[in-house]
């Protein structure tokens, strides 16, 4: 009999912390705009004898905020740790981490994935029906705060190395093995990404390398809840690289088992230009790290006024916000996820019903719309074109100032060339007209020039009453109340029937 | 009156007179060094240059009357494991051969800020690893006292420079006794600080949370001088004390009477030298002259003082030593390198010795999966009791005595072949690093015309007792004016 | 008697990155089997609910401000390194890697 196989995911988010120190010393941690290797750098970062660590406060709010966004209980007692092994990245020869006590522990997150099947859910034993999948809740082992390595760029027959990025302040949020599908691991990376974008503690830049993931993978009989052997998928550097590792490894490691082998728990890189993960070269000591306290750096000991100031900084996060978003403004769950999806754009959306007459319900069509279209066309920032304005241009449509055929083109014009909606208008002669009289001219004489498509329409043929509008509003440039136009349209028809 | 033999009291004060200057003292110490260290070979880097421009310097702060410290052009040696810009720093290892720092230590910087003229740096265990300077990448020291003994280590080339008047004070390094073992031998006064008191920033690590950087002078007086110069919060040691320090030097004259000194039966037990115990005895009988109350005391877990101090410095060790590794700066060996690992291990195999290597594998043997919570784990939470034993005998004392090592100074090359033997020497230094409390070493006698030594140790924080208690001691006492032979003016 | 036998010292000296002959590794074995004997001394003392040292502190929380200071100079830095390129330290290739 042929088993079937569920995948048991869990990931590793690595985070940088925007902060504008690295994490133990003073040099700058904008390493992505120094104009050349090696130039932010100091004894402490590039391992010099002698050189110690002194922690960076900011980076510790900026940790603890990020537990708390994540449900963790934040310890008040935690320390430093050394991770220690060799690598050319790694100028000390062990990495400044915490280990035993990090700041934050034992969160959650819900996650939605349309294929999330019916299973016990980590830590929680309930389903949470949410968005328009399947909800579940993933428990957050950890959140701890760590260095970043050098950057080491592979040439042909070496490698160099730049001690810019060592020492930037990096977060590492680990989760349970709670994941169950590939959708519900990029839900999560996704709502993590959000998260800390809203937290303004990381700018989600992945083409810059500010966030990468790795996914621990392994597979098992369906309804078993044994913990197979896994698999750690390093290095992940985009959402599609996480997606299409973890699919590959889940159909390789079922393949394996379906053949009668077994999977070894091992370390893989993602071979994306051929799509498939690879050994890499197994290290049998490569995770003995020997961990111990780092001798450098006093542990930390917070209280709960230190853990209550983080948490009044606490924004919205996404997830209350669209829940507000769908109880306030009668969107559905997925109409509010795209608006809070960035912060940014759910900031824009309320901005704009501020300003505007219309119904939220309308704003998020237009922006849903027309405005993502029109922003991912011209390549220019939300802001170029202000809330204010594309309310103006909003009520403009509903008042029926305009045609939405005209809003439409307003919205372009102020894309590309900006102004005000009203001058635009005006300036096109975009104005839609609702005088009974110019339109029933109109009506009267596309009635007396088409008399054969009067005859199929008294025929039955009903679908000709949209031609008659159209050409209509053909022959008024669009200004025309379409609404007025049907109306006078199908009384005209009417009048003719013999 | 030969200048190299002079306290920094007596220097300071004949250069605040101007009676001498500090080049002259400088040159002076300098000619010594070329002249006598061939034999001592305390030295390993000496800095003639950089000391007479200091010297010229001091000698310009003096004349105007500006920043006159009582270090002002004063000649000091320092250990070689303190970074000293543009000046070789080597921790004698042929992996730092020739590595020249690109920044001060906090202490370097200080004390040039002192106006303290730096002659040169001197020789240690490799990266402070002995108790006889014997594991020197590069030669031996001899005792000043006896040239076919050990000085002691890991501090010997700084006690010997200071012994045969090499210099008016040296700054040495104190792990596990590191100072407190090679003064005794040498016949020297040296302080290990509480940990934190001074701070670590730029000295090479060797046990992060043992490491003290502590004076080594003619007497308690000086050293009350230096340390004063040299402690301090530091923003750069995050394990740094945050307090002010106070004035050493203040109440040193203070009478000791009605003071409790304490007595460690633990520390007087069978193996001790004769001539070692009766110098102690003398001490005892001494203070109680002062009118000090004698108290016996229990630090019941001193047996575990060298496992707790050996496990903890052999973990921290091995990972202070990774970043050595042929990449940055140092040495590097790459014969055939295909790889960089290969890299790693050529390097490391050449440039460390073999107590060196020892001690990286040990610790990364007490640190490896499995073995965590049975070495690593267990000695810290011992530890946790050594610091719990000082504190309970502090609580009921001000002070306690104790040898700086069950013998005088051994022969060269007597212990080599025998680690454990050697590691036994350090039994009555070792307990005051993982407890974090200060330790005065003073000269206390000899046995065999080969100087004993002694230590006061303190409460945490409390080293202004410890000076005025030695000094009362040296107030009646001239252990610590007898210099070697060599030191006799010709 | 504990035994630290020449694969022990060989793993050992691969986490430290220390290349070791069989004959080190030999002569290493019989010595680090004496000291891992005294270590277990340890063993006698009874630590249950004692905290370990790494715990205390001179000081707690000892935070530095989020500030950028000077860098130090990139010609200093690479003035110790072996072999450098266009301002950068150069070193072999790592195996396993592109």
């Amino acid at each position: 009999m042929k088993l079937t196989y569920e995948p048991v995911i869990g990931l590793e988010i690595h985070g940088e912390l925007l902060t504008k120190s690295k994490m133990f010393c003073s040099c700058s941690a904008d390493y992505g705009s120094a104009p050349e290797p090696n130039i932010n750098i100091c004894p402490t970062c590039t391992g010099l004898p002698g050189a110690m660590p002194t922690a960076n406060k900011k980076a510790l709010e900026l940790a603890a905020l990020v537990g708390l966004a994540l449900n963790c209980s934040i310890n008040k007692h935690n320390t430093f740790a050394r991770k220690n092994y060799f690598y050319p990245d790694l100028p000390k020869g062990y990495q400044i981490s915490q280990y035993e006590l990090p700041i934050a522990e034992k969160g959650w997150m819900d996650v939605t994935s349309p294929l999330t099947p019916l299973l016990k859910g980590g830590g929680n034993d309930s389903l949470l029906p949410q968005g328009e999948g399947l909800g579940m809740r993933v428990r957050v082992r950890r959140v701890h705060i760590e260095e970043d390595t050098a950057k080491l760029s592979h040439e042909k027959n070496y490698a160099l190395v730049d001690f810019n990025r060592a020492g930037v302040p990096l977060l590492e949020i680990v989760s349970e093995p709670d994941l169950r599908t590939v959708e519900a691991a990029l839900d999560y990376a996704t709502k993590i990404r959000a998260i800390l974008r809203y937290l303004g503690v990381n700018s989600g830049d992945m083409e810059k390398g500010v966030l990468r993931f790795e996914a621990n993978i392994s597979v098992r009989p369906v309804g078993s809840a044994e913990l197979r052997k896994r698999t750690e998928i390093k290095n992940l550097n985009s959402f599609r690289a996480l997606a299409r590792a973890s699919q590959y490894e889940i159909e390789r490691q079922i393949k394996v088992y379906e053949s009668g082998g077994e999977v070894l728990q091992e370390t893989l890189g993602w071979d994306d230009a051929r799509g498939i993960t690879t050994s890499q070269r197994s290290k049998e000591d490569a995770h003995d790290y020997r961990y111990f306290p780092e001798p450098d750096l006093p542990p930390l000991k917070l209280n709960d006024a230190w853990i209550d100031a983080i948490r009044i900084q606490l924004p919205e996060l996404p997830e209350a916000k669209t829940k507000r978003f769908i109880a306030d403004f009668e969107l559905t769950p997925s109409e509010a996820h795209l608006l809070t999806s960035e912060l940014s754009l759910a900031t824009y959306f309320e901005e704009a019903i501020k300003h505007a007459k219309s119904s939220p319900k309308i704003i998020n069509t237009w922006i849903a719309g027309e405005f993502m279209r029109n922003l991912n066309e011209s390549n220019v920032e939300a802001d170029s074109v202000s809330a204010r304005s594309l309310a103006q241009l909003i009520d403009m449509v509903t008042d029926k100032t305009i045609s939405g055929n005209a809003g439409k083109t307003v919205l372009t014009e102020l894309f590309k060339n900006g102004g005000d909606p009203a001058e635009i208008v005006k300036a096109k002669g975009l104005a839609q007209i609702s005088d009974e009289s110019f339109i029933q001219e109109a009506v009267t004489k596309i009635l007396n020039d088409n008399p054969s498509e009067i005859e199929k329409y008294h025929a039955g043929k009903d679908t000709l009453l949209q031609w008659f509008v159209g050409q209509v509003a053909r022959a008024t440039k669009g200004k025309a109340d379409p609404v007025m136009t049907k109306e006078l349209m199908l009384k005209g028809l009417e009048e003719r029937r013999k | 009156m030969e200048l190299t033999n002079l306290t920094i009291q007596e220097a300071s004060e004949l250069l605040k007179s101007k009676k001498i200057s500090s080049v002259e003292l400088t040159k002076a110490t300098l000619d010594r060094i070329h002249n006598v260290d061939s034999k001592v070979k305390s030295y390993v880097t000496v800095t003639d240059e950089l000391a007479l421009q200091q010297a010229k310097q001091a000698d310009e702060r003096i004349a105007k009357g500006e920043n006159v410290t009582p270090l002002t052009g004063i000649p000091f040696s320092m250990k070689d494991c303190i970074s000293t810009r543009n000046v070789r720093t080597t921790c004698s290892s042929k992996i730092l051969e020739n590595y020249v720092p690109q920044y001060n230590a906090t202490v370097t910087n200080k004390l040039a800020d002192a106006g303290a003229v730096l002659v040169g740096k001197t020789n240690m265990d490799e990266f402070g690893m002995g108790s006889s300077c014997e594991n020197s990448a590069f030669f031996n020291t001899h005792n000043p006292w006896d040239l076919n003994r050990v000085p002691g280590g890991s501090s010997g080339g700084a006690a010997a420079s200071m012994s045969a008047s090499l210099c008016n004070f040296s700054i040495g390094e104190d792990t596990g006794g590191s100072v407190r073992m090679p003064a005794g031998f040498c016949n020297v006064t040296g302080i290990k600080p509480t940990y934190g008191r001074v701070s670590r920033y730029g000295l090479i690590s060797l046990v992060s949370s043992f490491d003290c950087i502590g004076p080594m002078t003619r007497d308690a007086y000086d050293c009350a001088t230096v340390l004063e110069a040299i402690a301090g919060h530091d923003e750069k040691d995050s394990t740094t004390y945050q307090s002010a320090v106070p004035s050493y030097t203040q109440n040193i004259n203070k009478p000791i009477k009605g003071m409790k000194l304490g007595i460690s039966k633990e520390y007087f037990v069978a193996g001790m030298e004769a001539g070692v115990e009766s110098a102690m005895q003398e001490a005892i009988r001494t203070y109680e002259k002062l009118g000090m109350e004698i108290k016996e005391v229990s630090l019941p877990h001193t047996k575990y003082g060298l496992p707790v101090y050996y496990l903890l410095l052999f973990a921290e060790a091995s990972s202070n030593l990774a970043r050595f590794d042929g990449t940055r700066f140092g040495l590097s060996v790459s014969d055939n390198a295909k790889d960089v690992i290969d890299i790693y291990l050529q390097t490391r195999h050449a440039g460390f010795g073999d107590e060196v290597k020892r001690r990286m594998m040990l610790g990364a043997y007490a640190l490896s999966a499995g073995y965590y919570d049975a070495y690593y784990l267990k000695a810290q939470k011992v530890r946790t009791l050594l610091r719990r034993d000082f504190e309970t005998a502090l609580a009921s004392c001000d002070i306690l005595l104790a040898p700086t090592c069950p013998t005088t100074a051994f022969k060269l090359g007597e212990k080599t072949n025998d680690p454990l033997a050697m590691y036994l020497s350090d039994i009555y230094v070792v307990a005051t690093n993982p407890a974090g409390v200060p330790a005065l070493a003073l000269p206390a006698g000899f046995s065999k015309d080969m100087p004993v030594g002694m230590q006061l140790i303190g409460k945490h924080l409390d080293e202004a007792t410890l000076f005025q208690v030695g000094h009362a001691y040296q107030q009646v006492t001239d252990w610590h004016k007898r210099l070697p032979s060599l030191c006799h003016r010709r | 008697m504990s035994t630290i036998d020449t694969k022990t010292v060989k793993h050992v000296a691969n986490l430290v990155r220390l290349g070791i002959s069989e004959e080190e590794a030999q002569t290493f074995s019989g010595q680090f089997s004496s000291i891992i004997d005294y270590f277990n001394m340890l063993n006698e003392v009874d630590t249950e609910n004692v905290i370990p040292a790494s715990d205390i502190a001179n000081a707690e929380n000892v935070l530095r401000e989020d500030e950028v200071k000077p860098s130090m100079n990139r010609e200093e830095f690479l003035k110790n390194a072996p072999q450098t390129e266009r301002g950068y330290i150069k070193v072999p290739t790592v195996l396993g890697e592109e």
